[in-house]
This record gives structure tokens, sequence and C-alpha cells, in this order.
């Protein structure tokens, strides 16, 4: 059996919204060149609807995969409903990862908060999710 | 499929296979039972032993099989400790980037109360004679350090070491799973009291290995049970694995000068070709190292992400970044050696052999460089680089 399942090698091969956003309305990174990977999301926000989102990664496939399927999860999506989205419904959608690569997830979780975060304390928001 | 892994194991060789079979074919008696059908798998046994003993200069009662270079390890090192401790000798001596069979054990030793000094590497991956030399103290009872390591390839400068350890009585220990097949070995001119090797790392069968362990040094059981190996590992004789280990070291040791020619040319081109990806690094002394080791960093990307798309273009490679092993730090290699975690994690290990071609180098060194450049497209932490918003490390 192959390490990672079909799902994950295809958001790890053909990323979707891979990039950046210019003018973003949030911007969120986490993690650590230490540790091994890092993430970075932009948002782009209209009337508290993701109308877009890209993101930068370095990091394993776990990672990159799961930064590629979390954006394709919240875009489109209002900011109650994405700030709802955890790291368990992104590993799911990717049809599970190895419990051992768990951890680099979770990052497309927290990048996403730090994205939304940055955009509330932008714009004189409570950041109240 | 292009390999380029074969510091993690080495695919079988045709003589090693055919020696596998008719031993399993033809003489598959039990080398203890008394009739003639199991003396002669015993004749075999033998035959085979004093082959190994020939290729490293030892003879052939200095020779004991393993399960392979961990098990070799493992027994070197708790023997030694055991010795150490019946005359009041406690302190071991080794380096920082030795294979986790030997650190591991280092680690239980001490939890026994031995104590543990850990020789620095330097940035090249070498220690010198002179460290080992001022490290030696009164209760010293062991030196063990590694023939050449297996990440990044370099060789350490072991008959001098075994000379020093000689002169002040302390016994000399190396781990030579890497070296062994690929580099001359002597353990009467090179001074080493005890040796591991491992067959799946030259052709041979994976789970065969040896200790050497030079005459008069009395080996502490690991195993218990019949009285194989002069009763010092019991257990039935994996004979079809070691007639095939000893096929297969002889082939290794007959061939080495031709084999070493062509993979050396290999490996240059490899070097000078991955070298010219900016913002990269070759891990470990360029001239001192395994004939077919090269080992790489490249500055704002990850190994594992390196590896999975390499492996889409046929080329199977291995990395030391945490992603790779399952544990959040990257290679104790590439630490020790002074490697940042974050270069650390993108590090690229091909090991190549006699079977590789130059084509082969050449769609290696083309496709790391499309990997590098498209990860490194998607990476913040290069983005930052390039706008001067971090500092670049390497360069
Ligand atoms: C330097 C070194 N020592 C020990 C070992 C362990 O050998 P084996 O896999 O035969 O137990 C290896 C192989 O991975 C190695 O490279
Ligand atoms: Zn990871």
């Amino acid at each position: 059996m192959a390490l990672y399942s079909q799902k994950v090698m295809d958001h790890f091969r053909h990323p979707r919204n891979v990039g950046s956003i210019e003018n973003a309305d949030g911007i969120g990174e986490v993690g650590n060149g230490k540790c091994g990977d890092i993430m970075r999301m932009y948002l782009k926000i209209d009337n508290d609807i993701i109308s877009d989102v890209k993101f930068e990664t370095f990091g394993c496939g776990s990672a990159i995969a799961s930064s590629s399927m979390a954006t394709e999860m919240i875009k489109g999506k209002p900011l109650a409903e994405v700030m709802k989205l955890t790291n368990k419904a992104v590993t799911e959608a990717l049809d599970g990862l190895p419990t051992h690569k768990l951890h680099c997830s979770v990052l497309a979780e927290e990048a996403i908060r730090a994205a939304v975060q940055d955009y509330c304390s932008k714009n004189n928001l409570e950041y109240n999710f | 499929m292009i390999y380029a892994d074969n510091a993690a194991t080495t695919k079988m060789s045709r003589s090693a296979i055919n020696a596998m079979l008719s031993c399993m074919e033809n003489f598959w008696g039990n080398p203890s039972s008394l009739y003639d059908f199991g003396q002669k798998a015993a004749e075999n046994l033998n035959r085979a032993r004093e082959i190994i003993a020939n290729c490293i200069g030892a003879n052939s009662s200095e020779i004991y099989f393993t399960s392979g270079g961990s098990e070799a390890d493992n027994q070197a090192l708790i023997s030694a400790a055991a010795i150490g401790e019946k005359h009041g000798k406690r302190h071991i001596i080794s380096t920082a980037f030795e294979h986790h069979a030997i650190l591991h054990t280092l680690k239980k030793l001490e939890r026994k109360g031995f104590e543990i000094e850990l020789l620095d590497v330097h940035e090249d991956g070498i220690i010198s004679p002179q460290q080992v030399g001022e490290a030696i103290r009164e209760d010293t009872c062991l030196v063990t350090v590694m023939f050449a390591n297996n990440e990044i390839g370099t060789v350490q400068p072991i008959e001098e070491i075994g000379k020093i350890c000689r002169a002040k009585k302390v016994l000399f220990h190396t781990d030579a799973v890497q070296a062994a097949g690929h580099l001359p070995i002597n353990v009467q001119t090179q001074n080493i009291d005890m040796l591991s090797i491992s067959a799946h790392k030259f052709h041979g069968a994976k789970g065969t290995g040896i200790l050497y362990a030079r005459k008069g040094i009395p080996l502490t059981n690991l195993i218990e049970g019949g009285a194989q190996e002069k009763g010092k590992r019991a257990g039935t004789e994996n004979l079809p694995a070691v007639m095939a280990m000893a096929t297969a070291l002889k082939d290794a040791c007959d061939n080495m000068t031709d084999n070493n020619a062509k993979i050396l040319a290999l490996r240059e081109k490899l070097i000078d070709g991955l070298a010219k990806i900016p913002h990269s690094t070759l891990n470990g002394d360029r001239n001192n190292r395994l004939p077919g080791n090269v080992s790489f960093c490249f500055e704002g990307i990850e190994g594992e992400s390196l590896l999975l798309l390499l492996d889409d273009k046929g080329i199977c490679a291995s990395s030391g970044s945490a992603c790779t092993s399952g544990s959040l730090d990257p290679s104790h290699v590439l630490l020790a050696i002074g490697r940042p975690h974050e270069i650390a994690h993108g590090s690229l290990r091909l090991t190549i052999d006699e079977n590789n071609t130059a084509e082969e180098i050449d769609c290696i060194i083309k496709s790391v460089g499309e990997v590098v450049e498209y990860l490194r497209s998607i990476s913040p932490l290069w983005k930052d680089k390039i706008s001067g918003k971090r500092e670049f490390i390497l360069s």
C-alpha cells in the first residue's frame, strides 16, 4: 500500500488554489522552518464570504495536500462556517492520513484561522469565532 | 525505474541469488545434524565463513553470523561493555552521527551506568584520530566509530583511530555496514578489533550479516539457545542467505576497483550537476566519501515532497527530513554536521551503484532541478528569501 491515499496524492500533485493574492484581506502564516512545515493562507473576503483563497506551503506531502483541500473546502463559504472547519474534516475529505502525518495537516486549519484573525484585526472587527 | 537508494538496500546479484537457490535445493540440511547430509551443509557454512574472513583479512574462527548489521552492532557494544565492566571501565567513545543501531544501544548502556562520549564530526563529517586520542581515558573500555556514514557517505580515518586505540589498549569497533564491499577492509592492517557487516548493502540478502570479533575477545550472547556460532549466537543458521552473502561479498571485493572507477565517474557527474542548483550544498567532504554517495540540501524546500515528486518521475531516493522519518526532528546526521533544522529538512540522498548509467544520472539531474524549482515556487519560505524578507542560509 502506498503511504498516502489517492486523494492526498491528487491534491499533492495538483494543488488547488496555490499561489498568493495581492492586496489580500487577510493573511495567516503558521509553522516554522525548524519543525519542517510552513503554511501561508491568503483570503479575499467580500460581505463575510471567502471570495478567493490562495496558499503557499513549505512542507511534506501531507502539508501540501491538506492546504490544497482546505482551500477548496472554504472557498465561497461564509466566515462563520469557515471558522468551523476542523483538521478532522480536512483529513476525512482526503480519505485519511497516516497517524504520524496528522500533525502536518493541523497547520491548514490553523493557517485559515490566523488569516481570518488578521482580517478581523485589520478591519477592527471583533474576532469572536 | 531509476534506483538510486543503494544505501537503503541493494538488489541481490544474480550470482548471490543462484548461491541461495542452490543451497535451498541441494544442501538444505541442518549444519548441526550429524549425518552426512547435515555435515554437507556444515561444510558449506564453513566455506562461506572462510570466504568472508578472507575478504576482510580475518581468520574464519573470528566470524560470527548474525541477523544483520543491527544485531552485530548491538552484540559488539554489549560485549565490549561487559568486558569493560569486569575491569571497572565504564567510559565509551563514539561519534554523534552513528547509525541508530549504535546510538540506541549506547543509550541503553548509559541507562546502565556507562558514560557515553560522542565526538563532534565537524562540518565535513570526518572525525580526526587526535580527537579519539584526546578523549581516551584510563576507564575507557570501547571506541566505536563507523567506517563510513550511511547518510552523507563520509569515510573515517579507521586505520589511524585503530592504531591509537591499540596503543592505549582500548577495544575498537567499527560499523562497516556501508563500507563492506565498497571500500577495502583489512581488520589486521586497519587495527580493528570488532566490525559489523550487513549483506543487503552489497547485493546479498536482507536479514544476514556478520560480527567480526578478534580472537580472544569474549562475546556476550544476545540470543540464548543452541550451540551455533561457538555458543555465542543461538539459532539454526540461515545457510542460504549466508551462502549468498559470501558470494556477494567476494564478487564485490574482486570487482571493487572496476566498479568504483565507474561509480566514481557517475558520482562526480551527479555532484557537478546538482551543484548548479542555486542555494544548495553538498553534505560531507567532497572527496573523502563512499564512491556511490551523493547527499545534498536544497534551501527553501522540504525533503518528503521532493521524494514523492521524484518517485512520480520513477526515481527512488531518500531524505533526512523530519517528515520522512515520522519524528519531529530532521536527521541527526545532518544536525551533527551543523546544518540548521530548516536546511536539514530539504535534504536528498542519492546512492548509486555500478548498475546505474550516465543516462540515468542525466535524468536525475534534470528531474531534481525541475522538482526543486517547482517546490520553491510554492514555498513561502523561498518567496521571502527571494524578496529579501528572510536571509539565505546557503549561497
Ligand atoms: C551504518 C549502518 N549500520 C547499521 C545498519 C543496520 O543494518 P541492518 O539493516 O542489516 O540491520 C545500517 C543499515 O541500515 C547502516 O547503514
Ligand atoms: Zn509534514
